[in-house]
């Protein structure tokens, strides 16, 4: 059966086939016909942010708690270069998305008519692929097309760009199945030889740990479920980066905590010295490897990894494996029982004993504080009376994030939502929405900062129109706060533009916005007031007033080794070295 | 170097020290790359290469399958062996990349480009460049009383030489085509 419609029409249908339930957009002219598509049918909801770059992190969050593609619709020129930070985001943290967006007629392309933007052109380096369609004939499969680039293989964004003659213009529906996608199917299993190699390294390991990262939720529920059961079985620890918290639950007896500049002593000290190092689904970051030439030196490194220029990209694998991380941990997992669940317990129980001793230095500790709040002591009463709830946590960008990555415990995947790769402030608040709206009956939170949390202040509205209780957890230090602790130790504490001489009120902005403001100045009454903002019954902006010169520890300085961390405030002056300042 | 003598890795975008122990070893490949004949291809993988900070020697392009909607890119390219092992996969990786063919490695292969050569001259040096130009196969294709241009294909090092050859005898102009190349054999 072949449907005429209208490419309008087609935009809507295409989403209804690809079970599309809500979609993040903004409205303008070049994306009119669509809007008026979307006023006529109840299938698909669509959320009115109140700046595209919203949308997009919104789309993010979404796409992140729900394991299912994000979908943004914006218009032309404006509408679509606001979009273009988000798009790097999802691109680097490896997030579904499917932008839409509005363009001036295909006759007007290329006459600097109003709005008119190179939306391909500006995307072209920052998406897995995009399109300007320019028949509307060509439109339903494109949509379809999209979808299967974002979410096959490694994940990322994709683009549309739907000029406004072909959204009115009538052609003929492709539906989902007979669109063309053969084209694009990236490899799922793993080389067979390649994972006995793995489980033979697994047998005679004596000083191993699983290195996991955001691979293992990209591949969904049971890629996790595995690996929970793999390091059951071996004993072996764990470690993740900061994409991957809740793979393995934070309250499993293998686990390490976080690794990288940031990490965990333990997690780092276990990669310095192990033997066999088993990265599932990581890509060794330079948040992860600090100093390449120092990173791990005595260990054969097994990469699984379903991206093959991720292999060999920074460290060199002596194990590649190219695949789905849920495929190459089922077969690994297969052979390994098949072999006799074999694993050197001897040397595993001298490795624990060496770790015991790392863990026992107790590099997250903290003192708390008589005059004020410390940082690190909210986020763990935060973690203390949200425990056990159904929980959802997102993040700004800056020192509180990290803190949120310490001392808050993931127990499942989905539950953790970060920019990780581009580090982008503003992004709490709006994926935050995202994950509200995919659950709403969910405890949603936001830990910010208050600098990254005005970036996108404005999505509050958004919060407030839909009902969406976001919390959002202010760590106000009015400082810019990472910037300033980099100030401090390799500046000459010279605190160029790293704090705000005119934040505002938030109690009344909260009050403003039409929401719940609640404000907090020391820890006898923190806990609560974490109480009353989980209590209430709508989105409440809870302003922590925080130690304003806080550093956050465990850190790695730039261009250090991972045996080479810094623990505490002790002499923390001239440490990074003229040669670590140059890197960010 | 920077001022901070910092060595810079094989990155232009890091400062990382990302260079192997064989960084001296810069190889040169030719790469063919079949993509979906559709626009904005090409600027893709152009982009890869500006975005990632590899080297581009030589590149054409052109349909090459006109039903199937193919065309073929061909690109030299050099840096060290991980680097070049890099630039495959990340173009095997594009959707819109439908192969990738290491000419250099995957056996022997023919390489050639079409060149043209304005040679401005008269007397002695106007007889020698077209004797040479009858040594290298290349073809006259205009003339005036005081001017050749020459038409030739070859290996790049051809053209080289024949540009060289050229220099003092009055080269005024050359256009080039980048590299086209086949796997040799069946
Ligand atoms: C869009 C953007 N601009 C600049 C930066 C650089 N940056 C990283 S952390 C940070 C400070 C963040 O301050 P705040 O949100 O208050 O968090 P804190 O570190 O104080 O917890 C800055 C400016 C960034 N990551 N993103
Ligand atoms: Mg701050």
């Amino acid at each position: 059966m072949t449907r005429q419609m209208t490419g309008a029409k087609m935009v809507v249908q295409a989403l209804r086939e690809q079970g599309v339930e809500v979609v993040f957009g903004y409205p303008g002219g070049a994306v009119l016909p669509i809007y008026d598509e979307i006023f006529q049918q109840n299938d698909i909801r669509h959320i009115l942010v109140r700046h595209e770059q919203g949308a997009i992190h919104a789309a993010e969050g979404y796409a992140r708690a729900t394991g299912k593609p994000g979908v943004v619709l914006v218009t032309s020129g404006p509408g679509a270069t606001n979009v273009v930070t988000g798009i790097v985001d999802a691109l680097m943290d490896s997030i579904p998305i499917v932008v839409l967006s509005g363009q001036v007629p295909t006759f007007m392309i290329g006459s600097d008519a109003f709005q008119e933007g190179d939306t391909v052109g500006i995307t072209r380096p920052c998406t897995k692929m995009n399109w300007l369609v320019k028949e509307t004939d060509k439109l339903a499969e494109t949509i379809h097309q999209a979808f299967h680039v974002a979410t096959a293989g490694r994940p990322g964004p994709v683009l549309v760009d739907i000029p406004k003659d072909v959204q009115f213009a009538t052609g003929t529906y492709v539906e989902k199945p007979k669109a063309r996608t053969d084209h694009y199917a990236p490899r799922v299993k793993g080389d067979i030889e390649a994972i006995t190699r793995m489980v033979e390294m697994i047998e005679t390991a004596e000083r191993p740990v699983f290195y996991t990262g955001g691979g293992v939720i990209n591949s969904g529920p049971a890629a996790s479920q595995l690996l929970r059961e793999f390091v059951e079985a071996t004993g072996f620890p764990v470690t993740s980066t900061l994409m991957g918290l809740g793979a393995y639950p934070a309250s499993g007896k293998s686990w390490l905590g976080m690794l990288g500049m940031h990490g965990t002593y333990q997690a780092n000290w276990v990669m310095h010295d192990c033997d066999v190092m088993l990265n599932i689904g990581a890509r060794f970051d330079d948040r992860i490897t600090g100093r390449i030439n120092a990173f791990s030196p005595g260990s054969k490194k097994v990469h699984v990894d379903i991206d093959p220029s991720s292999i060999n990209k920074v460290i060199r694998a002596d194990v590649p494996i190219i695949g789905d991380v849920g495929h190459v941990l089922e077969d690994a997992l297969k052979i390994w029982k098949a072999r006799g669940r074999k694993v050197n317990r001897e040397a595993l129980a001298r490795w624990w004993k060496q770790i015991d001793e790392w863990r026992a230095v107790d590099c997250l500790a903290y003192k708390p504080s008589a005059t004020s709040i410390r940082p690190q002591h909210a986020v763990a009463r935060l973690e203390a009376l949200t425990k056990g709830m159904d929980r959802y946590i997102t993040t700004e960008v800056g020192q509180h994030q990290m803190w949120a990555a310490q001392y808050l415990g993931f127990e499942d995947p989905n539950r953790w939502m970060t920019s990780g790769g581009l580090g982008t402030m503003g992004y709490g608040l709006p994926a935050s929405i995202g994950v509200q709206i995919a659950h709403p009956q969910a405890l949603v939170i936001n830990v910010a900062g208050e600098a990254s949390w005005l970036m996108n202040m404005q999505e509050m509205g958004t919060a407030i129109q839909y009902r969406a209780p976001v919390k959002q957890f202010i760590l106000n230090n009015e400082r810019l706060g990472m910037v300033r602790q980099w100030q401090e130790l390799l500046h000459g504490e010279r605190y160029s533009h790293s704090w705000s001489e005119a934040l505002p009120d938030f109690v009344k902005l909260a009050e403003a916005f039409g929401c719940k403001g609640i404000r907090c100045d020391n820890e006898a009454d923190l806990d609560d007031a974490i109480r009353e903002m989980i209590a209430y019954d709508g989105p409440v902006i809870f302003d922590c007033l925080v130690e304003k010169h806080e550093n956050c520890f465990p850190m790695i300085p730039s261009g250090n080794a991972h045996n080479q961390m810094l623990l505490g405030e002790a002499e923390t002056q001239g440490v990074i070295g003229a040669s670590g300042a140059v890197l960010v | 170097m920077s001022p901070l003598q910092i060595k810079q890795g094989s990155s232009k975008h890091s400062a990382y020290d990302l260079r192997d122990p064989n960084a001296e070893l810069i190889e040169t490949h030719t790469l063919a790359v079949i993509v979906d004949n559709e626009s904005g291809v090409l600027a893709r993988v152009i982009g890869l290469f500006s975005a990632r900070g590899y080297n581009i020697d030589s590149l054409t392009v052109a349909e090459v399958d006109h039903l199937g909607h193919r065309s073929r890119i061909t690109v030299v390219t050099s840096g060290t062996p991980q680097v070049i092992i890099q630039i495959k996969a990340q173009l095997e990786r594009m959707v819109i990349v439908h192969a990738v063919h290491d000419l250099t490695v995957e056996g022997p292969s023919v390489q050639r480009e079409l060149a043209l050569f304005k040679v401005r001259g008269k007397g002695e040096a106007r007889i020698e460049a077209l004797r040479l130009a009858e040594i290298f196969r290349a073809n006259v294709v205009d003339s005036t009383l005081e001017s050749f241009v020459f038409e030739m294909t070859g290996t790049p090092e051809k053209v080289d030489a024949f540009a060289e050859l050229m220099r003092p005898l009055g080269l005024v102009e050359v256009a080039r085509t980048g590299v086209a190349a086949l796997a040799r054999g069946a």
